[in-house]
Order: structure tokens, then C-alpha cells, then sequence
């Protein structure tokens, strides 16, 4: 039942303080006044907690299990993060620069922390999720062509086949035009492909690394000589950085432009779909162009700096998400150099192991040893079986686990992208395994009760194709 | 071992021997070692990061609701306790975006409802579940007005707040859209007769405020009087002041975004907050964002799913309508249980006390000597003369635990000397009068 359906005229959840303020008296002009009070829920205090108590119990969530959503990175959400943003929640955006400062200096450290992890020598905290931060960093390239007078030539980005959708849209907000190549045969970038697409009216090369089959672009650091030698510049999608902390930094490889997503690598929760975080880092011919305002050390202290004449401008109001940054630096002051390294370790150890186990039932796009993620192709099982990645996704949420992200990578059909995280333990793992083997003995012997599933969810599958076709918005009487 | 990372060292060598090589190093052949670690301190214990922490919050100056008279976008109204016990639950602060459907009802049933209140607060047909914030969501419908015209001239009123007009022009500008600023008169709301002139065959939208960054109620239904149908109007509202003004929707907006801070939502140094985005069904295509809808499961019973997905970028990809994928879903929960909480009479409430108080400061603040710049009627904002040391005297009170007025001056150079200032139902009369012996001193 909605909260609407809850509702009795009169009732009321809320009660303001005593008044002692004269009334004055409503001079609003009448055609400016409302006539008909919004639909608002009139419920009760009791009725209010029942029912978000109730809503919640119909989610999966990290703290409730294993949830392998490939390129998600679901990691357990520290609580004590939590428990440090509330020490911020009352300051004011605008409130005097001199009432801010434990904030500006804690900006300031989280930048210089994720500067050294990128390899980067500047950095915006302003973007508020990963695909804001590759809006901001193609925005920054696109200031920079314009700059050095080259921006009329150079109208191409190109995003490899495999790359995330919010690539390609990102490029198109920003002016650019998108050229998508081919992947290799062996899941990475075909140099020979790039070669033939990559001449000087390219601006930006974005990649991801590890790539979305969770393979790493061996050829990276070629990839950046032929980008640099065109004049292009290289863009790191970071949504795969728990891969590779404390053994390479984009800024190694060669990318001029990374950005992060806080939410994923750093562990601060993903809330339904955010409030995320999507810090880009820039090599320091690019730091002339971040928005505005820029955390940077001056003598002992940090400050803001508006003074950038070449700005991009700004990408949302203020500093970004600011409480999520809270949850990012203390993520990285309980982990440390040494405990960060140890993530990427054990994710990559977590995935590989599922890779094994899980290669002997379930057929794996370009088996060999991965990174912190993996994808099953399911074409052929589903053509012996009839059972498609679909299926399997929905009877694995009977088991009491949630789905692997599913048809993603595009390149690889009846995708089944696993990403288990380092904070999953291998009993954990073993049960995932377990299930899988279980699912694709069903599809074997009774491949309707898959197709069918789930059966212990709340609701059963869903009819998304006339929810789309007759859309219903909100709720109406 | 690490108390977030499971893994025995007995574990590690079974799981290697399982894959089949000897080391972890072996997993990472591919990767160039170009460090060998960071230069990043050891991890710490809870106790120390505490103390860290804590140390820079207590630098920080946290000010007392009823001492706050700055707004300027973000606002400091009083939140019910069950909302943040609520939204604490972690079966809605850690999940994902509802991709499982069947396992996401309380998310999808949520944002459903939180839809259906931005809705009825804007008088519009559809909401999607959230952009980043007011400023961004801002920017977007002016990229919407440029895909359902095919025209690139956005005429945008100058009492927009500044910030979102900077941000505006950072995501319009790459794609070639004009946006020609329209000023105000002597009411602190839009030169109609300037709109007028600049209003053409090449125009995508005319975009206001409602109340506008100097508090004033702007006169949506002249405005829109003056505008054709076929150009795109946009309204930048302030939630709150909903449930007392008439709804955008009513004057025949297409548009209506704005920031939903306000609604239950603590400052946070400005984020996260909210950005909400709402418009007619008829330019729902055209629309960024996520959008849930209602839909039936295998056996007829009543579920939620994301729909139009066609129009977003993991399947449109460059085509798509925006880029945006994650968003502040947990924020529109934080808003609908707000909502939920105070229901129609309740924010009416609020929005009249705020209207009230700010009316009663106008008036003692005159009397001593800062008269109101503006004519125009207000919601719980307006702009006074001050003195030219004013910025000095804001500093000051700071000092004394007064957030005060906030000096314009430099955003608005023409206005001279003056304030910005916010009244909410959180200022009491003690509060108020206290403000203006301070100010007069």
C-alpha cells in the first residue's frame, strides 16, 4: 500500500514549536496563492515509521548480503564513516570562510590523499557522481583545446565498444563526437583498430582500467604514447580503481584526466543510486582549467581558490557532495597506504577465485587471469538450456543473493558481470558458487522453475515492457 | 588481516592453489608496478580516526538554528527526529540503484511516492527520482528546452541564483546554447518589458525564479502571458514555498526544477541535497533522469520498475538524454519521509511561519535603518541596505554566533552595498529581535 492510501484527512505526524511571532498578516497577491493544498501523505508519527520500516524490508542491501554487481564495486560501508559525516551536517555553504576551516583542511588532506592514489597532480572535488566527474573531465579537455586554439580540429572522443554507456554520453553533453572501436579478440583495445580512428581531430581517448571484462589493457602505456603523440588526451574512468591500488596509478599509465568514484573504491555507501562522489584528478597543465573553487595548500593552511581565470566554471554549487567526502577520508585513514593495497589484492584474489570455481559450469568471456571482476557468457548455455542470463539472475535473488550486473559488457552477449569485492569471505564466495551450480543443474533438468523464478521475493517478475508502454508516473486517487 | 577484509592467510594459499598460480603478485602479470605503495600513512584504529576526525569538525563553527539568517539556496528548517532514524536504515543507505527489481520494491515504491509529492508540489505531471542538485538539475532543463525546440536561445532571468547560472552556462555552453540574462526593476522581479524585447522566433525557454534569489514571488502567470506556447517555460522553485504559493504547474510551466534541501534535509555544507526535476508527460521523453513507474507483477499484484529506460545512457549511450547515472536517490527518501511527516498542513505551516517571520524582520530591520532595496512582495528572503563595512560587521557576528545576512555585493555590484536575508521557522522572536540590536551596533 502507498503512504496516500494510509492517509486520513486530519491527521497529522508533525508539531511545531510554541509561537511568539506577531502575525502580520498574508499580503501575497490571491492569484499567486495556492488554492488546493498538494496531496500530501496525513498520517501519524507511528504510521510513518511502519511504513519506510516496511519499505525497507522489501530491499537487498550490502548489509543484508553478497551482492556482485560487476563494475558497482558493492564493498561493506564501514559504519563509522556514517558516524564521522554527522559531524558535519550543520554548516552552511555560505557561512564565513574562517567557520569552515576543519572542513577546508579536510578537503584539502582528501585531495592530496587521491592525488597520490591517481598519480595526479591536481584535483576538483566538485562533481557529485562518476559520470559528473567524466562531464567535468571532458569539459576540462574541451577548455584546453580551445585554449592552445586547437578545439576547431579536434571534435572526436573515442570509448571503445566495451565502455560504459555514461562514456559516450558524457562525450555527447560535451560537445564531442563519439567514435566507438572494436575491442580485440582478446577483449582489450585493438591497437591496429585505434590506429586507423586516431589522427589529430581526436581530443580524448577514455578508457577504462581494468577494462569492464575486468581485463587489464596490458598496452596501456602504448596506448598513451600514440594518444600523446597525436596531441590527444587520455581519460581514466575510474570506476575500476579497486583493481589496482598501490601497485600503479593512472597518472603512471599516462591518463591526464582520471576521475573516482568515492562510492565504489572508498566505501561510501551507494543509497539506492546516491548521493555519489566523482573527484577528478588532472596532470597539471590541465589544473588551470578545473572548476571552481579549487582546495589548495597555502603556507600551513588551505584555502579556496576562485581565482582561475580559465575555469571551466562550475559543475554543481558549492564543494560537491561534502559529506560523502567525510566518508571517503576516513575510509582511507582506517586503510592506510598499506590496507588499501591489501583491498586490491583481495578483490583480485576474491574475483579470480570465482573465476576458477565457476569456469567449471559456467563459460567465462576471455578466460584468463582477471582482475577485480569478471563476465560469464551465457549464449551457449542459453541455447542448449533456453535459460537465459536473465533467468539465472532472478533465480539467484531465491537463493538470497543479489544478481551480478546482467548484458553488460555489450560486447559479450548474455553477460553476466561478477564483481565479488575484497570484503566478501571465501565462505561467502563458496556459497555464491554454490547456488550458481545449483541454478545451472535446474536449467538442466527443469529449466521452467528457473524461468519462472523468483518465487520468494516480494513480488514476482515484473511487467516492465507495458509499465513503459502505458507509463504510470505517481500515484493518483 | 583487516577488521573490513575477511581473508586468513589459510584462506589466501587455498584460494591461490584453487586458481592455480603461487602468488597474489602473479594475479597483477599485466600491470606495470610503477610505485611500490603510496606515500600514505598506515591504517589507523577506530579510536584514532575518531580523534582525527573530530579534531577538524571542532574547527568548524556549527551556528544554532535560530541564529541562522543566510539562506541563499540552502536552508536550515526544523527536521522531525524520525527522519533521520529512518533514513538510517541500511537496507536504503546500502543498496544500489534498483536494477533487481524484485528485490528493490521499498526503493522503487519510495521513489514512486517521492515522485508523486514533487508532482503535487509543482502542479506538474512527472518527476524523475533525482538529479544532483538544484543547480545541475537547473542546467539540464535548459538542455531539455534545446531537444524539444531545436532552438539554442535561452533567455534567463538575472535574480536566478548566481551559482546556477554558473553552472548553467558550464553545461550549455559545448553544445552552442545562448543564454541572454534578463534583469529586474525596481520589485526585485523580472523586466518584463526587457523580456518582451528579447524575446524572439530563436527563443527555446524563458527560465525564472519563484520566489527569485532576492526572495521576491515573481508573477508567473504575467510571465507566462507574455511568453508563446511553443517556448519552453522554465521555473527554478523553492519547495517549501509550495505549499503556500500557487503551483508552478497552474501558470502552465513546462518545467519546474529547483533544489530540495529544504525539504528535511540537514545544510551540509551544501551536499548532498536534491535536485528535483519535474514536467509535462508530453516532453517526458525528452527528460533526464530516472523515472519509476507502476506496473503488475506475474500474478497481478502491484510492484514498481524504472521505466523509459530507452531514453538514459547505459542504453541510449551517446544519444541519450543525459549522462547521469547515479544520483541522490537516499536524499529523495530523506525528502519523502519529511514529507510523509509534516503532509500538507505541516509544510503549509512551516512555509507561512517562514513568510511570517521574514515579514516581521523586514519591518524591525527598517526601523532600524536597513530598509528593504525592493518593492516587490516576498516568501522568507529579501534584500536591505547596509552600510559599506557591512562585510566586516557579517564577520563580526559570526563571532558573536550570529550566521547573519549574507552581503551580495559582489554577485550584484549594481545593487551597492547590501544583504541577503533569510528568515525560517527555526528563528524565533527573541532571535530576530537580537539580530537587529546586533546590526545596529
Amino acid at each position: 500500500m502507498t503512504i496516500f492510501e494510509l492517509s486520513k484527512p486530519g491527521r497529522k505526524g508533525y508539531e511545531l514549536p510554541t509561537y511568539d511571532v506577531p502575525d502580520s498578516g498574508c499580503n501575497i497577491p490571491e492569484h499567486l496563492l495556492r488554492k488546493k493544498p498538494p496531496m500530501l501523505p496525513e498520517v501519524s508519527e507511528v504510521d510513518v515509521v511502519r511504513h519506510y520500516t516496511n519499505l525497507a524490508l522489501k530491499n537487498y542491501s550490502v548489509d543484508r548480503g553478497f551482492y556482485p554487481l560487476g563494475s558497482c564495486t558493492m564493498k561493506y560501508n564501514p559504519k563509522i564513516n556514517e558516524d564521522m559525516a554527522i559531524l558535519f551536517t550543520q554548516l552552511h555553504p555560505f557561512q564565513p570562510r574562517e567557520t569552515i576551516e576543519g572542513a577546508v583542511e579536510l578537503m584539502g588532506h582528501l585531495k592530496e590523499l587521491l592525488c597520490e592514489i591517481t598519480g595526479t597532480d591536481d584535483m576538483t572535488l566538485q562533481p557529485a557522481a562518476g559520470a559528473h566527474g567524466e562531464l567535468t573531465g571532458l569539459l576540462i579537455a574541451r577548455a584546453y583545446f580551445e585554449d592552445i586554439g586547437e578545439l576547431g580540429k579536434r571534435k572526436k572522443v573515442i570509448v571503445p565498444d566495451s565502455a560504459h554507456g555514461t562514456n559516450p554520453a558524457s562525450a555527447g553533453m560535451a560537445g564531442f563526437e563519439v567514435i566507438e572501436i572494436k575491442s580485440g579478440p582478446d577483449g582489450c583495445v585493438d591497437l591496429e583498430e585505434l590506429k586507423k580512428h586516431l589522427d589529430e581531430t581526436v581530443a580524448v581517448i577514455m578508457l577504462t582500467n581494468p577494462n569492464t571484462l575486468g581485463l587489464f589493457e596490458k598496452d596501456i602505456l602504448t596506448i598513451a604514447k600514440m594518444a600523446h603523440d597525436v596531441g590527444a588526451l587520455l581519460y581514466y574512468d575510474g570506476a575500476n580503481l579497486n583493481a589496482i591500488m598501490g601497485r600503479t596509478r593512472p597518472g603512471d599509465m599516462g591518463f591526464d584526466i582520471v576521475h573516482l568514484n568515492l562510492h565504489k573504491t572508498f566505501s561510501t555507501p551507494h543509497g539506492m543510486g546516491g548521493p555519489g562522489s566523482g573527484p577528478i584528478g588532472v596532470k597539471s597543465p590541465l589544473a588551470q582549467y578545473l572548476p571552481v573553487p579549487v582546495v589548495r595548500k597555502s603556507g600551513e593552511k588551505y584555502e579556496l581558490d576562485y581565482n582561475l581565470p580559465k575555469s571551466i566554471g562550475m559543475v554543481r554549487t558549492f564543494y560537491g557532495n561534502f559529506l560523502v567526502l567525510v566518508k571517503a577520508y576516513t575510509y582511507i585513514l582506517t586503510m592506510g597506504g598499506k590496507g588499501l593495497k591489501h583491498v586490491s589484492d583481495m578483490a583480485v584474489l576474491n574475483a579470480n577465485y570465482l573465476r576458477a570455481k565457476l569456469s567449471k559450469t559456467f563459460k567465462i568471456a576471455y578466460d584468463r587471469i582477471c582482475m577485480h571482476e569478471f563476465v560469464i557468457d551465457n549464449e551457449e548455455f542459453a541455447k542448449k538450456t533456453g535459460v537465459k542470463t536473465l533467468d539465472i539472475a532472478k533465480r539467484l535473488l531465491d537463493y538470497g543473493l543479489h544478481a551480478p550486473t546482467i548484458y553488460f559488457p555489450l560486447i559479450v552477449h548474455e553477460a553476466m558481470m561478477i564483481e565479488p569485492t575484497e570484503t566478501e569471505s571465501k565462505q561467502t564466495l563458496d556459497a555464491f558458487v554454490e547456488a550458481m551450480e545449483k541454478i545451472a543443474k535446474e536449467a538442466q533438468e527443469n529449466p521452467q522453475l528457473v524461468k519462472g523464478a523468483p518465487y520468494t521475493t516480494p513480488v514476482r517478475r515484473l511487467d516492465d515492457v507495458n509499465a513503459t508502454k502505458y507509463p504510470v508516473f505517481r500515484f493518483k486517487r | 588481516m583487516h577488521r573490513y577484509i575477511p581473508h586468513t592467510e589459510e584462506e589466501i594459499k587455498e584460494m591461490l592453489q584453487e586458481i592455480g598460480v603461487g602468488s597474489i603478485d602473479e594475479l597483477f602479470v599485466d600491470v606495470p608496478k610503477t610505485i611500490d605503495g603510496y606515500k600514505i600513512p598506515d591504517g589507523k584504529d577506530e579510536f584514532t580516526v575518531r580523534k582525527i576526525v573530530e579534531t577538524l569538525a571542532q574547527k568548524n563553527k556549527a551556528f544554532q538554528p535560530e541564529n541562522v539568517f543566510l539562506g541563499a539556496g540552502i536552508y536550515y528548517h526544523y527536521i522531525p527526529t524520525v527522519v533521520k532514524h529512518l533514513a538510517a536504515n541500511p537496507n536504503f543507505l546500502t543498496a544500489y540503484t534498483p536494477y533487481q527489481a524484485e528485490v528493490s520494491q521499498g526503493t522503487l515504491q519510495m521513489l514512486f511516492e517521492y515522485q508523486t509529492m514533487m508532482c503535487e508540489l509543482t502542479g506538474m505531471e512527472v518527476a524523475n527520482s533525482s538529479m544532483y542538485d538544484g543547480a545541475s538539475s537547473f542546467a539540464e532543463s535548459l538542455l531539455m528546452a534545446t531537444r524539444i525546440t531545436g532552438k539554442y536561445k535561452m533567455l534567463v532571468a538575472k535574480t536566478i541564483n548566481p551559482e546556477y547560472r554558473t553552472v548553467a552556462r558550464t553545461y550549455t555552453s559545448p553544445i552552442g546554447i545562448k543564454i541572454e540574462e534578463i534583469g529586474y526593476t525596481e520589485l526585485g522581479a523580472v523586466n518584463l518589458d526587457e523580456l518582451k524585447a528579447k524575446l524572439d522566433d530563436e527563443t527555446a525557454a524563458v527560465a525564472v525564479a519563484y520566489p527569485n534569489f532576492f526572495g521576491v514571488i515573481e508573477d508567473l502567470k504575467t510571465i507566462r502571458s507574455f511568453i508563446r506556447q511553443n517556448v519552453i517555460f522554465i521555473v527554478v522553485a523553492e519547495p517549501v514555498s509550495l505549499a503556500l504559493l500557487e503551483a508552478p504547474g497552474t501558470f502552465g510551466a513546462d518545467i519546474v526544477v529547483g533544489e530540495g534541501q529544504s525539504l528535511g534535509v540537514t545544510p551540509n555544507l551544501g551536499g548532498p541535497g536534491i535536485g528535483f526535476f519535474t514536467t509535462l508527460e508530453k516532453h517526458v521523453r525528452k527528460m533526464p533522469g530516472r523515472l519509476i513507474g507502476q506496473t503488475k507483477d506475474l500474478d497481478g499484484k502491484t510492484g514498481y520498475v524504472m521505466i523509459l529506460q530507452t531514453r538514459e545512457q547505459h542504453i541510449r549511450r551517446e544519444k541519450a538524454t543525459s549522462n547521469i547515472c547515479s544520483n541522490q536517490a537516499y536524499i529523495a527518501l530523506i525528502n519523502a519521509i519529511y514529507l510523509s511527516i509534516m503532509g500538507p498542513q505541516g509544510l503549509k505551516e512551516v512555509a507561512y511561519r517562514s513568510y511570517n517571520n521574514a515579514h516581521y524582520l523586514a519591518k524591525k530591520l527598517e526601523e532600524a535603518g536597513f530598509p528593504r532595496i525592493f518593492t516587490g512582495e516576498f516568501f522568507n528572503e529579501f534584500v536591505v541596505r547596509v552600510s559599506t563595512d557591512y562585510r566586516n560587521r557579517w564577520h563580526e557576528m559570526a563571532k558573536d554566533g550570529i550566521l547573519g545576512p549574507i552581503p551580495i555585493d559582489r554577485v550584484y555590484k549594481e545593487l551597492g552595498p547590501s544583504a541577503l536575508v533569510c528568515a525560517t521557522e527555526v528563528n524565533t522572536k527573541e532571535s530576530m529581535d537580537r539580530l537587529v540590536e546586533v546590526m545596529r551596533k
